[in-house]
């Protein structure tokens, strides 16, 4: 072990030790409740860093918009189910239908925005120096804050809340005050993941784009379209960003139009601290960054969270660019 | 000498010709600026009867030159894509507001300075070259979209500390009652005669060394021809520095960098030193820039440096066209005009097209429809965004390239299929 990592791992380690000293200990279950929001939040995370992992390690673009598009499958799922006479009060037959259909429907709307997205601003631009595409996908990130400023305005919108809540719905396991939303939310984003990761590792187009991000022009070499598993790339980060808009909306029932900016970040931060284009490492990265924020919200002050997770993200990309689990990038 | 000269003409002559036309064409563009900006103020008083409201935007748009040329020696020259521009802006800006108002006097510290302006110009510089230079060094292993990250993060950090620091910063109150530039009275010059500056007796100009002191002095007082005068005078003198720095070795050394680091490195080029002169130095015109921005605007609040300040400025010099520095100033201009004039007033335009054109309906408010003004005020920023995808699509070379950059971005496709037929016959 390097030196290097030697000391990013004795970071960590003084973090935790601190933190099981001063507050785990003191106050378990005040630790174990931070640690559901965390993780709820994590989960969250890590569907939006899935889609960033994913694109950066088949061309090698940080793609800016990708917050945006997370943002705007919550707006566009909220529009949707304004359309149901669902019933906020109780869990309703009418909500459960509600559920199953906007799901879908905003996962495919967001996959075909996303696949424009990147046919028009995106592949024109596929040979040409990296600056140029990284603007481009910052201007594509304005421009749909711009949409999402121009339906709704600055203020914050209200995401209808037809999840069952109040208090049939939740347990207090062990101290712990764990609600029907905290779980939906874990268990949404387990089955998608576990979803990506069968589609990844047995599917064909899986294959096409593991192949596709390890080496370009082999892939294309074997016969591998190399622009359908482009746009492929695109279209299920964008599926999974949108459920996690979704998810997002259904948990915190409060949306604005800057969302996407700052959890983009957040997003490509947890993608960074995994392992840039290791899609096991996005959605641990979106776990412990989830559970970190949470952590920092509480003990810190919530004015610092930000500053602590850039400094993370500053911290891996200098000291550990590989991140927790490795980088899977194309190799020059 | 002739003869050889005969014998490689072609080779050389070419590069004689390209260097000519980079010449004259950049030259022409300087020539234009310089008599623009020397008539600048004469017209727009003359076609305003007296009134000094260009002249006062005229300056705050050269603070962007300033930072457009900054970012340019970084982004431009040495290839270091910065996306947290706005942060050294700041660092200087803050600087020049600690030292030059009673802020100090309200923190911990409880003292407060009132350095002269010129003084801290230097010292914003030298301050945000360190900062810039404390920057550049742990990111010198990464690469491009990864140092983005990196300096995005940093600009994302600076607002924020000074956000959570209100003890010494103001937090969202911000900096307020800033000093204005003065110049000692025993300076005499076309100045002194001038209506809104007269000599300042007491109570204003504090003698650096000797604080509880003052000196007769005249004060810029608000008076934007001042500002004017002196961010021309900076901008010149920024543009000799950096045409010079451009055409020395240390210029070279950071077109070697930008092109290939590997390749540079084997050159015998210190990669460590150029990448940290690159920021600092980038950075310290960051600096100075943001001393004056203090001084003319009077107010540093940390909402002035976000990240859409930094994402400005990298549009500005891609739409000039990076790595030159007139296309840099001209791009500057011109998306100064877009945003603070051209888009504003979209609104307006709208709105009495809308009439013009016999859509009244559209002008009053109607339910959801909050009117065609509003409406297209709101859409300001999805217009930015829009401006911002085109100019990299139709035109990512930007405005005035400089020569290599045009044949990197428009012929990149015809090289790589050229080169590939030349392996192909090769083999």
């Amino acid at each position: 072990m390097s030196v290097i990592d030697f000391f990013f791992y004795l970071i960590g380690a003084a973090a935790i030790f601190l933190l099981l000293v001063f507050e785990v200990i003191p106050y378990p279950s005040q630790f174990a409740q931070i640690t559901v929001f965390g993780l709820a939040d994590g989960a969250m995370y890590a569907l939006v860093a899935l889609g960033y992992t994913m694109v950066y390690g088949i061309i090698e673009l940080i793609n800016f918009a990708h917050g945006d598009v997370f943002t705007l499958g919550a707006y566009i799922g909220a529009a949707i189910l304004g359309l149901f006479a669902y019933d906020r009060n109780s869990f309703a037959t009418v909500n459960l239908i509600a559920l199953i259909i906007v799901f879908p429907l905003v996962m495919l709307i967001m996959g075909g925005i996303n696949v424009t997205i990147e046919r028009v601003a995106y592949r024109p631009l596929r040979n040409a120096p990296r600056l140029a595409p990284l603007i481009t996908a910052i201007g594509m990130s304005f421009v749909l804050e711009g949409i999402m400023f121009l339906w709704h305005g600055p203020a914050s919108v209200q995401f209808p809340d037809i999840l069952p809540h109040g208090p049939g719905f939740s347990a207090t396991v062990g101290g712990v005050f764990v609600t029907f939303k905290d779980g939906f939310v874990v268990v949404t984003a387990i089955i998608l993941v576990i979803l990506l990761a069968i589609f990844i590792n047995r599917t064909k187009l899986g294959k096409a784009m593991r192949a596709t991000a390890q080496d370009r022009d082999a892939a294309q070499l074997m016969g591998i379209d190399i622009n359908r598993t482009i746009a492929a790339t695109f279209f299920i980060g964008a599926l999974l960003a949108g459920a996690g808009g979704l998810i997002w909306g259904l948990y915190f029932n409060n949306l604005f139009y800057n969302l996407g900016f700052r959890t983009g970040l957040i997003a490509f931060t947890s993608a960074v601290f995994g392992g840039i284009g290791n899609i096991p490492g996005a959605a641990l990265g979106g776990v412990l960054i989830g559970l970190i924020s949470a952590y920092s919200d509480s003990y810190i002050g919530s004015k610092w969270t930000e500053v602590v997770i850039f400094g993370i993200l500053i911290g891996v990309l200098v000291f550990r660019p590989t991140g927790l689990l490795g980088m899977r990038v194309p190799e020059k | 000498m002739s003869q050889n000269a005969t014998v490689r003409k072609g080779f050389l002559g070419s590069r004689l010709r390209l260097r000519e036309r980079m010449r004259d064409r950049d030259q022409a563009i300087y020539g234009i600026l310089l008599i623009a900006v020397l008539l600048f103020p004469m017209a727009s008083m003359f076609a305003t009867g007296g009134s000094t409201a260009y002249i006062s935007q005229a300056a705050h748009a050269g603070t962007w030159v300033l930072l457009a040329i900054g970012l340019n020696v970084v982004v431009g020259f040495a290839g270091l894509l910065d996306l947290g521009y706005a942060a050294f802006f700041a660092i200087g800006a803050y600087t020049y507001a600690f030292f030059a108002s009673t802020q100090l006097g309200s923190t911990p510290l409880q003292h407060s300075y009132h350095l002269p302006f010129f003084v801290m110009m230097f010292l914003g510089l030298i301050i945000a070259a360190a900062a810039g230079a404390t920057l550049g060094f742990p990111t010198l292993r990464l690469r491009g979209d990864y140092l983005a990250i990196v300096t995005l993060g940093f600009g994302e950090i600076v607002p924020q500390l000074s956000y959570n620091l209100p003890q010494w910063t103001g937090g969202i109150n911000a900096i307020g009652g800033i000093d204005q530039p003065w110049l000692p009275a025993w300076i005499t010059g076309p100045w002194a005669g001038a209506n809104s500056i007269s000599v300042l007796q007491n109570s204003t100009c504090r003698n650096p060394l000797d604080q509880s002191h003052f000196i007769p002095c005249f004060s810029f007082a608000f008076d934007p021809v001042a500002f004017y005068v002196l961010i021309v005078f900076l901008i010149i003198v920024a543009v000799i520095l950096v045409t010079n720095l451009y055409r020395s070795r240390l210029g070279r050394a950071w077109m070697a960098i930008r092109e290939d680091e590997v390749a540079a490195a084997a050159m015998g080029i210190n990669t460590v030193t150029t990448k940290l002169l690159a920021f600092a130095i980038g950075a310290s015109f960051s600096g100075f820039a943001g001393a004056y921005y203090g001084a003319i605007f009077d107010l540093v609040s940390p909402d002035d440096f976000l990240f859409v300040v930094s994402i400005t400025v990298l549009v500005m010099i891609v739409l000039g066209g990076m790595g030159n520095i007139p296309g840099v100033i001209v791009g500057a201009l011109v998306i100064y005009f877009v945003l603070n004039t051209l888009l504003p007033s979209l609104a307006s335009t709208a709105e009495s097209l809308a009439n013009t054109l016999g859509m009244g309906f559209l002008v009053a408010q109607n339910g959801d429809w909050p009117g065609i003004y509003a409406e297209v005020q709101r859409m300001q920023f999805l217009i930015f965004g829009l401006i911002l995808v085109l100019i990299i699509l139709l035109r990512p070379q930007g405005l005035f390239p400089s020569r290599i950059r045009e044949q990197e971005l428009k012929h990149s496709a015809v090289q790589t299929e050229a080169s590939a037929v030349e392996e192909g016959a090769r083999a």
